[in-house]
């Protein structure tokens, strides 16, 4: 019994992590219908970013001068800050020249966003695994483990506390100021949004900026997992279920979503695994949110999608 | 008008001898370089392609080549996908006078090369990775896996195990469980680690854990469940690292976790910090830059402005670069082998392969190229591509990788079993006639 409780729990606390991730989805694609491929990618890139700060790397040659090294606070500003520029660039660059254009024209537009921030931060920071020294606590919380004989890990109790937080400033930022009220207006109906004077551009920034804070905080705790690493932008496949079933548009549906995944796949993998070769839990995923997609298409908590003959 | 024509023709004339005079007198030899350095495993990658780029660079600059015959590295990137390195291999194959051998750094592209190998006649060196039974060299002529193979290190790390455990008896009741990378790579030990499994009565399981191995919990906690006696790790890339960390959460003892010598770099063990202390891994070549070698390509190759990535001159004699190294070393050392054999200098693959067949580095020639030490001397014929097959098990001690226990030798009876038994079933299917080596 206590090793099934362990296992709900590791379940629920590994869909906090995906949950963080599919975060970065749902606020885009919320405001825009834009469905960002990139999201993994942007994750790795503000990871990166962030531990090159910390460790004083030198942009481009890669070596480490520790005089350069910020402290955790002001690598963390600056790391938000070069998410805030990315989203004023793509802006710029990208969506600015595709308004009007098929969603799926936007959606081919952040697969080349993605191809192109890897290899930016490879150029920039390079691709050694970085140690994220943030003093995030590691290991088994020893009191659970010693007192009751169960496992579980910090980093992932501290996924857990930050995805709550994040979740409660998101919804006061969406229900409580004007910004939130203009991209949830943006969110309903652009053209209506347009015609009451919310600049589409602004609102975009603003968007794309959020997520990519949202993609910061993915990366620090699955990089404090593994490391920074280029794999970290694979992170992104472990959210595209949790989207499926909990709704493309919905915050708590990425909440929920996660938790229903990272539950379903650990049990999946512990208790059926075995008799069917095991490394199932991948693929187990999407299929749980492929039989949810049966019965509610636009997902859990999604919006019905209704359209006119 | 005649005239005119000719005297347009006389400088096109000139120019097309010259280009041909320039192309007798820079006569190179093709390596290519199936780089990862993007993408997920690119961590693992780049440290094994600056090894093996650097000691063809030194060779090169230090020496004028081979016998004074330069030598073209090639490099093409596959990302660790095996699409791309069958791509990579097509690409390169034909470059300038024709590679003459390749060495994948990848089991799923060594797989897909191995039937190409012998229709193109060019010569596979997968070392210490790819199709353990291409070991037998009576069926697969164009494929070399020296120094050793999955199925004797997993069978030499069992003998390290029964050693730890007072004596191969006392692996009765034992339990030994296998976490592998869902691939072909990380199956390949599956089968010798179930015969060994019957030989001394423990009991086996393999778990997997799918590319690239982000997320492990569900394997730990079974782990944690069936308290197995001793793990070993067929991993790679940031499979190593979680499940190194993953194993230090649930405080399993780092002195009974042993990896594959994939798993057992500075990039596996630096991200867990303190608690990867006492991880073991196989290994058969020594960590470390103290070799005259490390000397000389800092001199020749860094300091002189001619590595490809200039950054990594602090990381000289990781373990991965010195794996990098050692198998361009053993590929001049079959150029050399090839160019003695044949008596020429232009070295074909067919000709390159006669020098990996009779190849012989002895612990004399180790000392020559300043490597006095570094691995153990390797004597290769035709009947058999691997070599002697030994393994050492290596220690991370917090901060460096060192050798802690003697070369062991596979479990011969095991493993000569499975070679011969898989090997001769893909000459069936693929109708291949034994070769005669006597």
């Amino acid at each position: 019994m206590m090793f099934f409780l362990e296992a709900t729990i590791a379940g629920l606390l590994a869909g906090v992590m995906y949950s963080l991730v599919a975060l970065g989805f749902v606020l885009i694609f919320k405001a825009s219908g834009v469905f960002n491929f990139a999201q993994g990618v942007m994750a790795l890139f503000a990871a990166l970013t962030l531990v090159g700060l910390l460790q004083g790397t030198v942009p481009f040659v890669h070596t480490n001068n520790p005089d350069w090294a910020l402290p955790a606070w002001l690598a963390i500003i600056i790391t938000i800050l070069v998410m805030i520029l990315l989203a004023v660039l793509i802006e710029r660059l990208i969506l600015r020249h595709l308004v009007n254009q098929e969603h799926i024209i936007l959606f081919m537009a952040t697969l080349g966003l993605a191809y192109v921030l890897e290899g930016a931060g490879d150029l920039i920071w390079g691709s050694d695994v970085k140690v994220l020294d943030l003093g995030l606590p590691q290991g088994a919380n020893d009191w659970l483990l010693d007192n009751y004989d169960l496992y579980v890990e910090k980093i992932e109790m501290v996924a857990a506390v930050t995805a709550v937080l994040l979740v409660t400033v998101l919804a006061i930022f969406f229900h409580k100021t004007r910004i939130g009220r203009a991209l949830r207006a943006v969110a309903d109906d652009h053209q209506a949004a347009l015609s009451v004077g919310i600049s589409l551009r602004t609102i975009w920034v603003i968007v794309w900026s959020v997520s990519g804070i949202v993609a910061l905080v993915a990366g620090v705790m699955w990089g404090a997992k593994s490391g920074i690493q280029f794999s970290l932008s694979l992170i992104a496949l472990k959210a595209l279920p949790v989207l499926m079933l909990g709704g493309f548009t919905s915050i708590p549906g990425a909440i929920i979503g996660g938790l229903i995944i990272g539950v379903g796949e650990k049990w999946a993998e512990i208790y059926a695994g075995p008799y069917i070769g095991g490394a199932i839990e991948n693929w187990f995923a999407y299929m749980l949110a492929l039989i949810f997609l049966l019965f509610r298409p636009q997902g859990l908590f999604g919006e019905k999608i209704i359209e006119r003959v | 008008m005649h005239i005119g024509r000719s005297i347009r023709t006389v400088p096109l004339a000139v120019l097309a001898l010259a280009s041909m005079v320039g192309m007798a007198a820079a006569y190179e030899l093709t390596i290519p370089s199936m780089d990862y350095r993007t993408g997920p495993y690119a961590p693992n990658g780049i440290p094994f392609a600056n090894g093996w780029t650097d000691y063809w660079t030194l060779l090169n600059e230090r020496d004028g080549g081979i016998n004074g015959v330069k030598i073209k590295v090639v490099p093409c990137e596959t990302a660790y996908n095996t699409k791309q390195g069958v791509e990579c291999y097509e690409k390169t194959k034909g470059v300038g006078n024709g590679a003459i051998i390749y060495q994948p750094l990848s089991t799923g592209i060594t797989y897909q090369l191995i039937p190409k190998a012998s229709v193109d006649k060019i010569p596979i060196h997968s070392m210490g990775y790819g199709r353990t039974s291409a070991a037998n060299g009576k069926i697969f002529k164009w494929i070399f896996n020296f120094p050793a193979t999955y199925w004797s290190q997993a069978s030499a790390l069992v003998k390290y195990i029964g050693e730890q455990e007072g004596g191969m008896d006392k692996l009765k009741g034992k339990k030994i469980f296998l976490v592998y990378h869902n691939s072909a790579y990380g199956k390949e030990p599956i089968r010798t680690l179930e015969k060994l499994a019957e030989k001394h009565g423990f009991t086996y399981r393999g778990l997997a854990v799918d590319h690239p191995g982000q997320e492990q919990k569900s394997t730990w906690l079974q782990i944690r469940r069936d308290k197995p006696d001793w793990i070993l790790m067929w991993g790679w890339g940031v499979m190593n690292q979680v499940a190194i960390k993953e194993a230090a959460s649930i405080r399993y003892p780092m002195d009974h976790f042993i990896g594959v010598w994939w798993s057992g770099s500075e990039n596996d063990v630096k991200p867990a910090g303190a608690a990867a202390t006492g991880y073991l891994s196989g290994a058969f070549h020594q960590p470390g830059a103290g070799f005259q070698v490390h000397k000389d390509i800092i001199k020749y190759v860094y300091d002189s402005g001619k590595a490809t990535d200039s950054a990594f001159k602090a990381r000289v004699g990781e373990v991965l670069y010195n794996r990098g190294m050692a198998a361009a070393m053993y590929a001049s050392e079959a150029v050399r082998n090839a160019m003695k054999i044949h008596g020429k200098k232009e070295v074909t693959g067919e000709m390159m392969r006669d020098g990996l067949e009779t190849l012989e580095v002895t612990a004399e020639r180790l000392k020559e190229l300043g490597m006095e030490g570094f691995t153990y001397p390797v004597k290769i014929t035709c009947e058999n591509h691997e070599g002697p097959g030994l393994v050492a098990v290596q220690r991370w001690d917090g901060k460096k990788w060192s050798i802690i226990s003697k070369f062991y030798e596979p479990d011969r009876e095991v493993v000569g079993a499975l070679i011969k038994e898989d090997s001769e079933k893909y000459a069936k299917e693929n109708n291949i006639k034994p070769r005669d080596c006597s």
